[in-house]
């Protein structure tokens, strides 16, 4: 069995942090692992992507569409443009802060309206919460990738909360990992 | 022990691993990390050089005086350093020299898709392409191992999916590989033409030696042995691909894919019943195994341009069994999403030139590099792209075939010490009234902030001398140069005006760091104030991600995370609605 993991964003969220950190616990729990990056713009607006494989037996570090078990995005639009990597009965697990890109502040095209309705008829199996704003209570918001983390954990059920953990503190700076480990639990709970 | 690496970070310890001594290259994605990476491991020189042709001829200097050595760049960079390529072939090497370039199959970051095995058969050395991290560390080792018994440089080929995707690497210790100092030969390194011919015949005799060892070294190439009877010969990542979606074809992979092994082509031919060549790129391999005698199919099914993704191999399978691929498409709710292209960040100093320029009725001939992007609306101020230096060498060909505009050439500062410098010359030497620019953000943006000559810091941290653009100029001839802060768009403006209207060559140089290099902002966050906002949307002119509208009855607003203070958005609203 192999794990296909689709995570995406805008650049600057911290999506390919949040691969590492998968990639990683995948690694110490004993997995063949692939991560393959799509950045080249990342900090220039640009969407960015990023997917996890892990398993057996992994060749291709690409997924197919309609393979992944779990779909994770930081912006709720970005999780529709990616939608149809999610296999039937994977999980969706997406933040719904809205990112306006300047295509649309300069009137070439328009931000969709009702995105919730569209994300629940999208995603059977949904979790849909303001990750942004649990990071900012917790005190930095640039921790939503962290977040999105613990909110997703539990369908990666092969990888313990102490691989997590273990994870988190192989990937980050000391001085964030206390807030980290924090914000990870947080987001298991949300 | 082993690690999850990236194809750039393995390749970069596979160098070290193989006692290379000295490397040298020039930033393009997806190749930039490899060097970035190499230039941390102890006992290594390492640099950026001013361009690929540059790195190349250095790495050759390195390799005759008997240091292992390679060079880094993006497909287009071999353009570059092809003169030397070439020539280098004839004169060979000493100590190993590999030439590791990165190609970008669907132009994730580039301006062309070009297929570097065509420079492996056109300067007639090896090529060996990687699919993983793993091999990008074994393949670095063992093209060492090539080379040097060739004494012929290698050519090692990867692709943004193999830069870019990480894999557990096996490591090992570096092994240092001494030669001895360099002792002048002339007939084998002065390619003048009584010797090169001698050198020429060489060449051959060189390939058909290898053709029969890249068919006995089985190192280099693996099989997959499985049920079906379709054999399919694929190379590089593409190889992996093919693994996952014809989960039961027997599939041959190369690794030193050109000059091809023939006899081992023709031994999996015979075993198969249906042959397929899946090749991302040009039909190289395919016409190749064609040319053997063998029946093949290949670009009659499967895509010409592009990445080879999963799902495009997947309906490759599909087309060659009669069926229908079943693959998802894309949400029917995600039609109408508004895209997200790559944009100037907020507090881009090359937004206040290009703004500035927008004023005007010019021709702008741009360049490679973030400035790039200042041909998206609602900037639309670039009108033409070529290649690295073509900012200026337009500029200057379409003043001199009449353009009754004013003509505007824009290089940024490492293009300018790359290849704009010849192009700034050749203004001056045959009197162009071109107006040149540099957008000089101090630093190499795009590829991720790399140092170059003007910025007084090599890849390795140490001090050095900083170019000075102007020195340069001046130097070339050039008289009437004005440097501006792009971020005073008054000023900015007025320099264009009397630049522009110039019959002689000048040159603009727009100076301040790159906003993403500075790590700062440059003042507090600006907010407009909607009491004072008249929504007359001037300031969305300046195509500022940080100043947000989501409709157009909506007024705008600044996105205080986003916005770095640097004021230009204050400074365009008629209204006094914008402060800090």
């Amino acid at each position: 069995m192999n794990r296909n993991i689709v995570l995406c964003g805008v650049g600057g969220q911290g999506i390919l942090l949040s691969a590492k950190i998968i990639a990683s616990a995948a690694e110490l729990t004993g997995f063949e692992v692939t991560t393959h990056e799509i950045h080249g713009m990342a900090q220039r607006g640009g969407s960015v992507t990023a997917q996890i494989r892990y398993g057996r037996n992994v060749h291709s570090p690409l997924i197919l569409e309609g393979q992944a078990d779990v779909l994770a995005s930081l912006e709720a639009c970005e999780a529709l443009r990616f939608g149809h990597y999610l296999r039937p009965g994977g999980l969706a697990v997406v933040s719904s802060q809205r990112l306006i890109p300047v295509t649309v502040s300069t009137g070439q095209a328009r931000y969709p309206e009702n995105l919730d309705k569209r994300l629940q008829q999208a995603f059977p199996r949904l979790i849909l919460r303001d990750f942004c704003a649990l990071a900012s209570g917790l005190g930095d918001v640039r921790m939503s990738n962290t977040i999105m983390l613990g909110a997703l954990a539990a369908e990666l059920a092969e990888i313990t909360t102490e691989t997590w953990n273990e994870a988190i503190k192989l990937c980050l700076k000391p001085a964030f990992l206390n807030s980290n480990l924090a914000a990870f639990q947080a987001g298991a709970k949300a | 022990m082993r690690q999850l690496f990236s194809g750039n970070e393995a390749i970069a310890r596979g160098a070290w691993e193989a006692g290379v001594k000295t490397a040298f290259g020039y930033p393009g994605t997806p190749s930039t990390e490899i060097l970035e990476n190499f230039a941390r491991y102890p006992d290594v020189y390492a640099e950026w050089s001013p361009n690929e042709k540059v790195a190349l001829e250095a790495a050759v200097g390195a390799s005759l005086a008997g240091a292992r050595s390679f060079v880094t760049m993006k497909h287009v960079g071999l353009n570059v350093a092809a003169d030397p390529l070439m020539t280098l072939s004839y004169i060979g090497v000493r100590a190993g020299l590999l030439i590791v370039v990165a190609d970008d199959p669907g132009q994730h970051s580039s301006q062309t898709e070009q297929d570097t095995r065509h420079y492996a058969r056109l300067a007639k050395v090896p090529i060996v392409e990687p699919g993983h991290a793993g091999e990008c560390r074994e393949y670095m080792i063992r093209a060492f191992e090539l080379s040097e018994k060739y004494c012929c440089p290698v050519i090692l080929r990867t692709t943004t999916c193999v830069s870019h995707s990480r894999f557990l690497t096996d490591t090992a210790e570096r092994q240092e590989h001494p030669f001895p100092p360099f002792a002048p030969n002339p007939s084998q390194y002065v390619p003048l033409p009584v010797w090169g011919r001698k050198l020429r015949v060489k060449i051959e005799e060189r390939l058909d030696a290898q053709v029969a060892d890249n068919a006995a070294d089985l190192a280099w190439h693996r099989e997959f042995t499985r049920q079906s009877d379709l054999g399919i010969i694929s190379s590089g990542v593409t190889a992996l691909h093919c693994l996952d979606v014809f989960p039961e074809a027997t599939i041959l992979k190369l690794g030193w894919s050109w000059p091809f092994p023939d006899d081992l082509l023709r031994a999996f031919a015979a075993k198969v019943k249906r042959l397929i060549v899946i090749e991302e790129g040009d039909p190289i391999l395919e016409e190749h195994v064609r040319a053997l005698g063998l029946e093949a199919e290949g670009k009659n099914v499967v895509p010409r341009t592009g990445e080879l993704t999963p799902a495009r191999l997947a309906l490759v399978k599909a087309a060659l069994e009669g069926q229908d691929a079943n693959l998802p498409a894309p949400l029917p709710s995600a039609a109408d999403l508004p895209t997200r292209p790559p944009i100037l960040c907020a507090g881009c100093p090359h937004r206040g030139i290009f703004y500035a320029l927008a004023q005007f009725d010019v021709v702008v001939t741009g360049d490679i590099g973030c400035y790039s992007l200042g041909v998206f609306p609602p900037l639309s101020r670039t009108d033409v792209v070529l290649c690295m230096g073509g900012g200026f060498t337009m500029a200057h060909g379409m003043t001199k075939a009449g353009e009754t505009r004013p003509v505007v050439g824009i290089v940024g500062d490492s293009t300018f010490f790359h290849s704009g410098i010849t192009g700034l010359l050749n203004i001056v030497y045959n009197r162009s009234p071109a107006t040149c620019i540099v957008v000089d953000n101090r630093t190499t943006a795009m590829t991720g902030h790399q140092e170059h000559p003007g910025t007084g810091c090599t890849l390795q941290g140490e001090k050095t001398a900083s170019a000075s653009i102007e020195a340069i100029a001046r130097a070339c001839g050039v008289t009437r140069i004005q440097v501006v802060n792009p971020y005073d768009i008054a000023e900015t403006t007025r320099a264009l005006k009397e630049e522009l209207s110039a019959q002689e060559p000048s040159l603009i140089i727009s100076r301040a760091p790159c906003i993403l290099k500075e790590k700062k902002a440059i003042g507090k966050p600006y907010a407009i104030e909607p009491q004072k906002c008249k929504n007359c949307r001037a300031c969305l002119k300046l195509g500022c991600p940080a100043i947000e509208a989501a409709d157009k009855r909506t007024k705008p607003t600044i996105n205080p995370q986003l916005c770095t203070g640097c004021s230009m958005c204050a400074q365009v609203c008629r209204f006094d609605a914008i402060s800090s």
